[in-house]
């Protein structure tokens, strides 16, 4: 059921203000989301005053200097710090995208610093991915061969063929696009999302894969693939720059063709 | 999740609207407006059935500023409606999926929307 408004344990409040204590004139003040399992509060928005003369580039390197300066118990996922791995996504400035790579000079004013949307918060910055991996899993992410096993040769590739992968096997799932998507907001425990389908497209597009109709059926579905209507958000807001709304509309046109 | 009293993150209240998802939320907006309005016009020109001046009582209501005010904004959803709609034809063949030509493209069905209200409604003024 659609459901506009936050539910009454998930209001946000006003919370804590850290007022800066190094005298510096570049000050940015950083809203950031917390909820703490711990206690049974409300989550609530903490406001920092940091320092930028003394802090790296990107959204991340303030979250760190946070962690390590203000508050020690600020929450939040990270890895690799590239834009690889894609631990660290997060709303940033209205926007889903990685903090990693996302520069804070792109950002005019107060710094305002979300979980992924529409997700079960874990603790502070952190939502629960579990419902999109079990999506992910759904829909065999793995290469289905008609081989038996005895085969002596590798299942070859032409170079035309492994072009038709580029600009989806980049995806890094970091559940940027799904969770930006108002369809998987409101639907999320059916609608697949644009991540997962842009990895279903991936499998389907792979000349490898020996399952291409049975892919395509299974994705058929008004729930699973169709909630898709073209709002591009997810294409909007992949800090890969990857097009989920394309692959969506390729599986869609593939299945109106064949 | 084991808790259940887990806090759901905010997402309509922080998330910055997009173009397309402007264009989007007021497309489906507009199609229900259009299609209550569809019905209306319909049982107008039913009553046409029952006499002249059954006719005349909406006809009157078009007259007044209000009417006319509806009527204008009934051009605009229309025009709206159909152009953004053609985007949409246009993506169920697999085209226009680019982030640049998608929003070009919407912005151009809302110029355009604006520039054939104006043209229905001189149509309407026996202008041309």
């Amino acid at each position: 059921m659609v459901k506009f408004n936050l539910p009454q344990s998930s209001k946000i409040e006003v919370g804590k203000f850290y007022k800066d204590k190094t005298n510096s004139k570049n000050l940015k003040k950083v809203n950031v989301y917390r909820w703490d399992p711990s206690t049974k509060q409300n989550p609530r928005v903490d406001t920092f005053e940091v320092d930028m003369d003394n802090c790296g580039p990107k959204v991340l390197d303030i979250l760190f200097k946070i962690k390590n300066e203000l508050d020690p118990s600020l929450t939040f996922r990270r890895s690799c710090a590239h834009g690889v791995c894609g631990s660290c996504a997060m709303n940033i400035d209205g926007v889903n995208t990685l903090a990693c790579i996302k520069s804070h000079s792109d950002i005019n004013g107060d710094l305002n610093v979300y979980p992924l949307p529409h997700l079960k918060v874990v603790k502070d910055l952190i939502g629960d991915l579990t419902t999109l991996y079990k999506q992910y899993e759904s829909i065999k992410p793995w290469l289905q061969t008609e081989q038996t096993g005895k085969e002596k040769e590798e299942i070859r590739q032409s170079q035309k063929d492994r072009e038709k992968l580029d600009g989806y096997y980049e995806c890094i799932l970091c559940a940027c696009c799904s969770t930006s998507c108002p369809s998987y907001w409101w639907n999320g425990d059916k609608y697949l999302g644009p991540a997962v389908l842009l990895q279903a497209y991936r499998w389907i597009n792979d000349s490898r894969d020996g399952d291409k109709k049975e892919r395509l059926k299974k994705v058929a579905d008004e729930l699973k693939l169709y909630r898709c209507h073209t709002i591009m958000n997810c294409t909007n807001s992949c800090p890969k720059g990857l097009n989920p709304a394309k692959a969506i509309g390729s599986i869609k046109k593939m299945l109106a063709t064949s | 999740m084991e808790e259940k009293n887990n806090p759901l993150s905010p997402h309509l209240q922080i998330y910055r609207w997009q173009i397309s998802s402007l264009l989007s939320i007021t497309h489906r907006i507009v199609g229900v407006i259009n299609i209550i309005a569809i019905t209306i016009i319909c049982f107008w020109s039913l009553s046409l059935l029952l006499g002249a001046e059954n006719y005349l009582i909406i006809n009157n209501f078009f007259q007044s500023f209000f009417g006319k005010f509806v009527a204008v904004g009934l051009c605009w959803t229309f025009s709206f409606h159909i152009l953004n709609e053609l985007r949409h034809l246009v993506w169920d063949l697999g085209y226009g999926f680019d982030l640049k030509i998608s929003k070009i493209t919407g912005v151009l069905a809302l110029v355009g929307s604006f520039v054939l209200t104006v043209l229905f409604y001189l149509i309407g003024k026996n202008i041309f």
